[in-house]
């Protein structure tokens, strides 16, 4: 009794010291790490939730990111802080042990994403209007540096997509309308090199790095084919693959682009998805040739890997968007079909891949599945649910 | 509104109220994907009233049935009735997302 009597005193002097020491309200929560940690957006509200993966909890609501119906995100090398890129040209620094918005500043009219530099001091964001690629500093959101994305001989500019960073203080992109792959060296901010790849082929939709940082791939919409570019070798140029990969097919209309987002890389095999085809494409890295086709319940979307890369995970266009398809990388087969609800938008693995969070936009829910059973572990509220980043990507190349 | 509507008016007969809200939710959401969640423009352009002023009803109604070939946007006829897109078409000339 007397030792429970001690112990109450003790909580309560300690309590009331730390309520003189007039600490905020960050010195007074308990001290935490970020890596598991993450961000859901919510597009309609123009929200961030902060959200940890451990016991699957909203920490908090980042309120006023304006725009996001196409909103992406990376991190700091601190995993502190995301960086948000909205539809509006808004580029938000959110301090996710906070949850609090640091700055904001609308940057473009019309923007589709954005990554941080090798050394995690710039920010770039890719901009459709006025078609070009703007970098900020990581620190201030200060601008270093505009390159506006000019083709052709009457100054037009194009919009531009698919932006990555790369090894060697690089950024990569490419051009939608001109058909173009830009390489920027960013190693003197107020001095960016750039190296112009033409003709890379017809409505280049999206791009992605190996995790290795060594090749940038372009995914055309115009034509059936991919562009490649080794960055170890840009004097090769850059060169197509898989060409009329849909040879005597009809293409199906697509009612929404596919991303190429997290490499699907599995050993030597890539696997992407086949634009207006019920297929996802299975490549060979050695050779850079198809190696198999697989077919899918809809038009795939994201075909993402399991960060151990046993298995594919894949979710579709409208109107086939209440599915998710699970492949099993060995036999190239589908293992699982899932079905979370009307309109899956988007798929985050945790950072070794046990489970993977979902958002179901329709139903105003994320859905966090166990990938080896494939059993629902839980869901969380959300308003709209599109992109779901954790910071785990803060220390991947491309993402 | 000026542009000549009516024979746009005589067909969206027979669109519940249930499914215009469904439409417009698709307007947002799927034409979004695109368009913009306000169609504020993004890979495709904008479709704001200023921006479809001096297009005809028409026009914009075949477009979106039967799409642009060798761009981005693609047919919505094996999705969308005629009617169900002319319902559509009078709706964003209105402005149908004004003041949100």
């Amino acid at each position: 009794m007397a030792n429970k009597h001690r112990f109450h005193f003790t909580l309560g002097v300690m309590l009331a010291l730390l309520l003189m020491s007039g600490c905020s309200q960050l010195d007074i929560a308990p001290l935490r790490g970020t890596g598991d940690m993450g961000i859901v957006i919510e597009r309609a509200a123009g929200n961030a939730l902060v959200v940890e993966t451990t016991h699957h909890t909203i920490l908090s609501r980042v309120e006023g990111l304006g725009n996001l119906s196409h909103a992406s995100a990376v991190f700091s090398r601190d995993e502190r802080y995301a960086y948000v890129f909205g539809r509006d040209g808004g580029l938000s620094k959110v301090d996710i042990l906070r949850g609090r918005l640091v700055k904001r500043v609308v940057q473009g009219g019309n923007s589709i994403g954005g990554a941080i530099s090798q050394d995690g001091r710039l920010i770039a964001v890719s901009n459709y209007k006025p078609g070009g690629v703007k970098i900020f500093d990581a620190e201030t959101l200060t601008m270093l540096a505009d390159i506006p994305a000019v083709y052709g001989h009457d100054g037009e500019r194009s919009k531009v997509v698919g932006l990555v960073d790369a090894p060697g203080q690089r950024f990569v992109f490419s051009l939608w309308d001109a058909g173009e792959t830009w390489v920027v060296d960013m190693h003197d901010p107020a001095n960016p090199q750039i190296r112009k790849f033409k003709d890379i082929g017809k409505f280049p939709y999206d791009g992605l790095i190996t995790p290795d940082g060594r090749y940038y791939i372009a995914g055309l919409f115009g034509e059936d084919g991919l562009a490649l570019l080794d960055l170890w070798n840009l004097d090769a140029g850059m060169k197509r693959i898989l060409g009329g990969y849909g040879r005597g097919e009809q293409a199906l209309p697509v009612y929404k682009m596919p991303h190429l987002e997290g490499w699907a890389a599995a050993g030597d095999l890539l696997f992407v998805p086949a634009v207006g085809h019920h297929e996802v494409l299975v490549i060979e890295q050695k050779t850079w040739q198809e190696v198999g086709r697989i077919a899918v319940h809809g038009q795939p979307v994201f075909v993402m890997a399991r960060p151990d890369s046993r298995q594919i995970w894949v979710n579709f266009a409208f109107p086939d968007n209440d599915t998710v398809q699970v492949i099993d990388v060995p036999t190239q087969r589908i293992i699982k079909t899932l079905k979370p609800g009307p309109a899956v938008l988007h798929m985050e693995f945790t950072p070794r891949g046990e489970q993977v969070w979902i958002s179901v936009r329709d139903k105003d829910l994320i859905v966090v599945y166990d990938t080896e059973t494939f059993r629902q572990v839980t869901t969380l509220p959300a308003d709209k649910p599109s992109g779901i980043f954790f910071t785990s990507r803060a220390h991947e190349i491309g993402l | 509104m000026t542009l000549p509507l009516t024979s746009l008016h005589a067909q969206e007969k027979g669109i519940s109220a249930a499914r215009q809200g469904e439409l417009i939710h698709l307007l947002k959401q799927d034409c979004g994907s695109c368009h913009g969640l306000t169609l504020e423009g993004g890979l495709g352009p904008p479709l704001l009233p200023t921006d479809l002023s001096g297009k005809s009803p028409e026009w914009l109604r075949d477009v979106i049935l039967d799409g642009i070939p060798d761009t981005a946007m693609p047919p919505w006829r094996p999705i969308l009735s005629e009617d169900e897109v002319a319902w559509l078409v009078k709706s964003m000339l209105q402005g149908i997302f004004d003041g949100q």
